[in-house]
């Protein structure tokens, strides 16, 4: 009975798996191919040459100063957004004064701000990259012009066009069109977790201090570590590729300052007519985000709690 | 949470992802695939060479045409494909112009997949790489077209009624000629004859002047240059005829060569000081290191600086700020004077093909795209071009009897002026990472914005070039 119940489910599956080799598997083992040959991506003539793009990277510095930003992106976008996040999150639903009858509640005024927080989400990523365009614009920006507005004349900072906070600039724009999705993930995390833990807590005498640390964020891990994965593959991905795309000086801002993997890939396949070694560069942040996910897994593992 | 079903889903994954392997092999021999495109030749007959068709086009074949969708639009285009129906009625309703501003990535799997279109105008920020496409053998040589008689004087070869150094423009160190360049464009330093007037002032012809005048217009409020900070190599526009003025053209063939220290050259150090001395003394707009090149243009416009390198596209792309201000007067200058000892003399400046046009080696109706190529070449395509976005086209002359908009009269001045001595740096079309964004935002940014000075920018820029001249994956020219 057993063997016919692996044919009878193989059999549904062939279909699926046949899909995914195509379109998912073979594309990886292509770009594995190409990233040794010295393909333009112009011409389909090539040829095979072995290490070289990667004996390439190795000594190419703006590939460098794209890992470095990469990685950069990597470790601090999750833990800002994620952060803020599961603060607004807490704050709305669990943060607020205590009122009667409801064990918990969020501050005054919760639906409203949850809209707001929302509301970067239903914007595409174009947009709110040529909002903060705008509001960045050193001579006409509503940033500077702030500035200006409180007295502060001197304090005139070039923005985007400075390599010094240039990074920092994107990042910003990064955090705020992403930071609602996570209040409402939470959100909806925190209202699974059962009141009356929260209850007793109270009773017992916890601070807000407490019951986040002690119930909320054990109890919403899992949501926690999934929103980490997902928003470190935002940031080595296409994601991060259009901010700095739109953003940028340059792009690849000044003096390399917000150049990033994907970007590079980029340019080099369609500016420089290098496909075979945009491969390699497309292969090595393959292994960075394996990396990244693996190691996150890794920490992240806990004893999963029940209720 | 047990699992009741004595099936592990576990177990499942392990074996969906065994099967997943033994499925790749297979998949390997399809990416032989993806890459190659067939060859098998597929072009349309030739037709039937006659005084009217030069070119042997055959009569009823489709054309296929993209046109980068940029400042100067693709009316023009669609006004020349008219043109080509009218001389060739029977491919009414196959000849195809599509538009766009991304360029590679449309035609990219065309080319690879061995189905080009027949005429392609490469521009934009999307440009495929002319040494690629030259290298891997890619392009149809245009040297027909530039023996074919051309439509307006059939005594004439295309090739003599082009502009000087056109034909060289295409040229890839070789024999053939691979691009044509249909706009032709003025680089330098482009101001409002207005603004200076206000300013009891006229175009500073010497160094001393353009900082005096820096100076007053620094006094009123007015920032003397500005400049698309994040594209910083629109400085070269002015920069290079700059460097060449005080050196030679020759300083600028070095630098082209890419030849060990040719930036080390005195003229090019002179130039930087210049420019940096415009930053140091606070005659740069406050903030143009963060702005694109609509933004820049956009304050120069409105006033709040006098100088901007640019091309004489800037006409038409700044067309709505300049008519805000009916004084406005554009025109074009060249590079100031720096010192008695200038190689060269005051006009010098900076002007070449724009708008590169090819026709790919495996198009279907290579003809087709050379006629239509010839067809834009006339007198009448040509006026229609220029009246349209305020650009001059290749065609030598061709200007008669056109009241020309300022900007582009005053263009038309200095390349008079000029005689002779109009340089034409190849960086940007032969190393465009270098020259963009190696030499662009990485030095000539960096130090406009204060953050280098001159001659760390120097030892930056050549280090720059040398790696590309040792980068065994750029193919190098020689000029």
């Amino acid at each position: 009975m057993k063997h016919g119940k692996y044919r009878f489910i193989a059999g549904f599956l062939v279909l699926p798996l046949a899909i995914y080799a195509i379109f998912v598997i073979s594309p990886f083992v292509q770009a594995i191919y190409y990233s040794f040959t010295d393909w333009t991506g112009l011409s389909p003539d090539m040829k095979v040459v072995g290490f070289d793009n990667y004996a390439r990277l190795f000594q190419d510095d703006v590939f460098w100063s794209a890992v470095g930003n990469s990685v950069t992106l990597l470790l601090l976008l999750p833990v800002v957004t994620l952060s803020l996040g599961l603060f607004f999150a807490f704050m709305l639903n669990v943060g607020g004064r205590r009122r009667k009858k409801a064990v918990i509640g969020g501050v005054r005024g919760s639906g409203t701000y949850k809209i707001l927080y929302f509301f970067p989400q239903v914007l595409s990523v174009p947009i709110v990259a040529l909002l903060f365009q705008f509001a960045y614009n050193p001579e006409s920006g509503a940033l500077n012009a702030f500035f200006k507005a409180i007295g502060l004349d001197n304090v005139q900072p070039d923005w985007l066009g400075d390599p010094q906070i240039a990074l920092w600039c994107v990042m910003a724009a990064m955090v705020w069109a992403n930071v609602g999705f996570y209040v409402v993930l939470f959100s909806a995390g925190m209202s699974s977790i059962p009141k009356d833990f929260y209850e007793a807590a109270l009773l017992d005498g916890a601070n807000r201090f407490n019951t986040f640390f002690r119930i909320t964020l054990p109890l919403l891990w899992d949501t926690v570590q999934t929103g980490w994965i997902y928003m470190g593959i935002l940031a080595l991905d296409v994601s991060a590729f259009a901010f700095v795309q739109i953003m940028s000086v340059g792009p690849g801002g000044p003096d390399y300052s917000t150049e990033v993997l994907p970007l590079y890939v980029y340019q080099k396949t369609f500016r420089d007519g290098q496909a075979g070694y945009a491969t390699a560069i497309g292969v090595s942040l393959l292994i960075v985000t394996l990396v990244f996910s693996a190691v996150v897994m890794r920490l992240g593992r806990r004893e999963r709690l029940e209720f | 949470m047990g699992s009741t079903s004595a099936f592990n889903r576990r177990d499942l994954v392990k074996r969906a992802a065994a099967l997943g392997i033994v499925a790749v092999p297979a998949m390997g021999m399809l990416s032989a695939c993806a890459g190659g495109g067939s060859d098998s030749d597929n072009k349309v007959e030739k037709g039937k060479k006659s005084a009217k068709n030069p070119l042997a086009v055959n009569e009823s074949a489709g054309l296929d045409v993209v046109i980068f969708d940029g400042g100067f639009g693709d009316k023009y285009a669609k006004d020349a494909q008219s043109e080509y129906l009218k001389a060739f009625p029977k491919a009414e309703g196959k000849v195809k112009l599509t538009s766009t501003q991304k360029i590679q990535s449309t035609l990219q799997p065309r080319f690879n997949g061995g189905n080009p279109p027949d005429l392609v105008d490469n521009s934009g920020a999307e440009q495929m790489d002319f040494g690629t496409l030259v290298g891997k053998d890619q392009l149809t040589d245009l040297t027909a077209l530039l023996d074919a008689p051309s439509v307006d004087d059939p005594n004439k070869k295309v090739r003599d009624t082009l502009r000087p150094g056109v034909v060289e423009m295409g040229q890839f160190g070789g024999k053939e000629t691979w691009i044509l360049y249909y706009a032709y464009t003025v680089y330098g330093v482009w101001y409002s004859q207005g603004n200076l007037r206000k300013l009891d002032a006229e175009y500073p012809e010497t160094w001393d002047d353009m900082l005096a005048l820096c100076a007053k217009a620094k006094k009123k409020g007015v920032a003397g240059w500005t400049y698309p900070g994040k594209y910083p190599y629109y400085l070269p526009f002015s920069l290079y005829p700059f460097i060449a003025k005080i050196g030679g053209a020759e300083v600028l063939r070095k630098i082209d060569n890419l030849e060990p220290n040719a930036w080390k050259d005195p003229a090019v150090k002179a130039a930087f000081d210049a420019y940096y001395e415009l930053y140091k003394k606070g005659y740069v707009l406050k903030g143009s290191p963060g702005l694109d090149h609509l933004q820049s243009q956009k304050a120069w416009a409105e006033g709040k600086a006098l100088f901007i390198p640019n091309g004489s596209w800037v006409e038409n792309e700044s067309a709505q700020q300049i008519a805000k201000n009916p004084d406005f007067d554009l025109a074009v200058g060249a590079p100031s004077s720096l010192s008695d000892s200038d190689k060269m003399p005051y006009g010098t400046i900076w002007a070449s093909g724009g708008e590169p046009f090819i026709v790919p080696r495996k198009a279907r109706n290579a003809e087709g795209g050379m006629e239509l190529l010839r067809l834009m070449l006339s007198k009448k395509s040509s006026q229609n071009f220029i009246k349209q976005v305020s650009s001059l086209t290749s065609l030598n002359g061709g200007t008669e009897g056109l009241k020309l908009p300022p900007g582009l009269a005053s263009a038309q001045v200095a390349l008079q002026k000029a005689g002779q001595n109009i340089v034409n740096p190849r960086m940007q079309d032969w190393y465009v990472a270098l020259q963009k964004e190696r030499i662009g935002v990485a030095a000539l940014g960096e130090m406009m914005a204060g953050r280098l000075t001159p001659d760390e920018a120097i030892k930056k820029i050549q280090k720059y070039a040398d790696d590309t001249r040792d980068d065994s994956s750029v193919k190098k020219y020689k000029r």
